[in-house]
C-alpha cells in the first residue's frame, strides 16, 4: 500500500518532502527524548526563542523541562570529532509561550545541524539547504542573508558599552535608524558617528545589486574580511533558480552571544514572520564547551498551517 | 497594493493629512460612511482606521503592510515589526509622576499604577527598585490621590492634568512620538512600493 499524499495536511507533507531533502543531501535523522535537564536551558536563557520552559520534577527528584529547543540538546548529547562533519537534522515537537496571552504552545520545528570543521562551502550548502526548504514550502520565498562579524564591527565601533550595544542591535533588527542616531547622540557621539552603521542597514537587496557598496564600506571600516566572507556565502547562489530570491539585509540579526559569521532568515509571501531562521553559532559552541564549529537551522513548521497546496495562504 | 493601518482619532487624522500630501491620497477614507476599507488604486494604497493600540498587531500579524503607532504602544507590547520612520507627530512623553513634594521610601516597595505595565517593570528593574505594578486601563492619575498607588507611570502631553490634580512629573523615562512601522514579511515582498513610500514620507517629516 502507497501513502495517499491527500490525507496528509501542509505542514505534513512539507515536514516528509524536507526530511526527504535532507536525508538526500547526506543528513542523518537525529531524534531526542521530549525531555532535557532545566540547567541546560536555564544557563542558557537568551539562547531561547521565547522566556518560560514547561518544568516537571522527576521521579528521581531532578528538575526537567519539555523541550522548548532543539539546537541546545543536539550540541549538548553530540561530541566533538576532530576533523570530521556532523550533518544532523530532526523533526521534533518544542514547547513554547507563544505569546503572553496564549501561554504555552506545542509547535513543530524541521531543521539541520552541521557540527565540525565548518568551511565556506559547508556553510554555502547549509544556505542552498535553507533555500531549497524554503522553495518546498512556497515558490514565492525570500532568504534574507547577514553577516554577525560584519555587523558586530561597526556596532563595536560606536558602542561604548554592553548596554548601548544592546540598544544598537535592537534598533538593528528594527531597521530604526533614527534610533541609532538619537542613542548615538545620548550617548554623547558625534552627529556622524551613527552613519557607518545606518548606511550599511540601509544596504539591503539582492547580492549583486549591494555586494560592492558593502565591500567599499567595510574595506574603510576596517572590516573587509568579513565583507568577503558574506560575498562568498552569497556567491552560493550565483547563476541559480534562487539567485532572485536572495537578500542581504543586516536586520537579519542573532544574538551575538551565540551566534556569529553568517545569519539567516527565510520568509513567504502571504505569512507575517520569518518561518526559517538559522546561522552559525560557535560562540554557543564554546560556551558549552565544544571545539567544533556549527551552522544549522530550522524551519517553523506552525507558521505554516495557513499555507495551501502551491504555496497559497489559506486568506 | 499596501495595506496601510491608521490609528483612530486626531492622530490618525494628521497621518492621514501627511500621506496625502506625500502624493497618497485617499479623500473617501474623511467621508462620514460605513465602509471600513479605502482604496486608490491609482496610488497603490488601501488605509483602514483601527483603534490606536491595535495598529501593531495588525501590522505584526500582517493583516496591514505598514501603520502608525505610538513609541509608547511599541515599547509597551514590543511586537516583532520594522520601524521605519520617526513621524515626529503626536509628541509627548513617558513619565512618573507623584504628588507634589513626595518622597521615596526606599525601605518600602514602591507602588505604581499604570496602563504600561511592561514599560513600568523595565524602568524600576533598570533602577533596581522593587515595585508592586497596579494595572489600571484608565484615570490613572486617580490611583495616587486616592492612596491607590505612591507614583504612576503615564503619558503627559502638557501636564496640565496633572498639575489641577496636585501631581508632577519626578522622571521621564522616554519621549514618545508616531512610528511609521511595517511588516517583516510584507517589506520583503513588497520592497519597491514601501521604499517609495518611505522616502515620500521622509520628505514629508524633514519639511515639517
Amino acid at each position: 500500500m502507497q501513502i495517499d499524499e491527500r490525507v496528509m495536511d501542509s505542514q505534513e507533507r512539507i515536514g516528509f518532502l524536507l526530511r526527504t531533502l535532507y536525508a538526500g543531501s547526506g543528513y542523518s535523522r537525529y531524534r531526542m527524548g521530549k525531555f532535557e535537564e532545566y540547567d541546560l536551558y536555564s544557563r542558557n536563557k537568551d539562547f531561547l526563542f521565547s522566556e518560560g520552559v514547561i518544568t516537571f520534577t522527576d521521579t528521581n527528584g531532578r528538575l526537567m523541562a519539555l523541550k522548548p529547543d532543539v539546537t541546545l540538546s543536539i550540541v549538548k548529547n553530540t561530541r566533538d570529532k576532530a576533523g570530521e562533519l556532523q550533518k544532523l537534522y530532526y523533526h521534533e515537537n518544542v514547547y513554547r509561550v507563544a505569546s503572553a496571552e496564549d501561554g504555552f504552545r506545542e509547535m513543530t520545528q524541521v531543521g539541520v545541524e552541521c557540527m565540525g570543521d565548518v568551511d565556506g562551502p559547508c556553510v554555502a550548502e547549509v544556505l542552498r539547504l535553507a533555500a531549497e526548504s524554503l522553495r518546498a514550502c512556497s515558490e514565492e520565498y525570500v532568504l534574507e542573508i547577514s553577516h554577525l562579524g560584519l555587523l558586530g564591527a561597526f556596532v563595536d565601533a560606536i558602542a561604548s558599552n554592553e548596554k548601548m550595544r544592546d540598544e544598537l542591535l535592537q534598533c538593528v533588527v528594527e531597521k530604526n535608524l533614527h534610533g541609532i542616531r538619537r542613542i548615538c547622540a545620548a550617548n554623547g557621539k558625534s552627529e556622524n558617528a551613527a552613519e557607518p552603521l545606518c548606511r550599511l542597514l540601509s544596504l539591503y537587496g539582492t547580492p549583486k545589486s549591494v555586494m560592492p557598496k558593502i565591500r567599499a564600506l567595510a574595506e574603510d571600516n576596517g572590516a573587509a574580511e568579513y565583507a568577503e566572507e558574506l560575498s562568498q556565502a552569497a556567491a552560493a547562489f550565483a547563476g541559480s533558480e534562487a539567485e532572485s530570491r536572495i537578500r542581504i539585509d543586516f536586520s537579519a540579526s542573532g544574538d551575538v552571544k551565540y551566534y556569529n559569521g553568517i545569519a539567516f532568515k527565510g520568509f513567504i509571501s502571504g505569512i507575517p514572520g520569518s518561518v526559517l531562521s538559522g546561522g552559525q553559532y560557535d560562540r554557543l559552541m564554546r560556551r558549552m564547551g565544544r571545539k567544533d564549529r556549527a551552522i544549522g537551522f530550522a524551519v517553523f513548521m506552525n507558521m505554516l498551517e495557513r499555507l495551501k497546496e502551491g504555496g497559497r495562504t489559506d486568506d | 497594493m499596501i495595506n496601510i493601518a491608521l490609528p483612530k482619532g486626531r492622530l490618525g487624522e494628521k497621518v492621514y493629512a501627511m500621506f496625502e500630501k506625500a502624493g497618497f491620497p485617499c479623500p473617501a477614507l474623511l467621508e462620514n460612511s460605513r465602509k471600513l476599507t479605502f482604496d486608490n488604486e491609482e496610488a497603490g494604497v488601501r488605509y483602514f482606521w483601527v483603534k490606536p493600540s491595535d495598529v501593531a498587531i495588525y501590522v505584526e500579524r500582517g493583516a496591514a503592510d505598514l501603520g502608525v503607532a505610538g513609541k509608547d504602544i511599541l515599547m509597551e507590547y514590543r511586537p516583532e515589526v520594522y520601524e521605519l520612520l520617526d513621524l515626529n507627530i503626536g509628541k509627548c512623553r513617558m513619565a512618573v509622576a507623584a504628588p507634589e513634594h513626595f518622597q521615596d521610601n526606599p525601605s518600602r516597595t514602591l507602588r505604581v499604577a499604570t496602563k504600561f505595565s511592561r514599560v513600568a517593570r523595565d524602568y524600576y528593574a533598570s533602577c533596581g527598585r522593587d515595585i508592586d505594578i497596579i494595572h489600571l486601563n484608565g484615570s490613572i492619575e486617580i490611583a495616587p490621590i486616592l492612596g491607590l498607588s505612591d507614583v504612576i507611570v503615564d503619558i503627559v502631553e502638557t501636564g496640565t492634568t496633572l498639575r489641577e490634580n496636585h501631581l508632577e512629573v519626578i522622571e521621564t523615562i522616554f519621549p514618545i512620538s508616531a512610528r511609521l512601522i511595517a511588516n517583516k514579511s510584507g517589506f520583503k515582498f513588497k520592497t519597491a512600493q514601501i521604499e517609495r513610500l518611505l522616502e515620500e514620507m521622509r520628505k514629508e517629516v524633514e519639511e515639517a
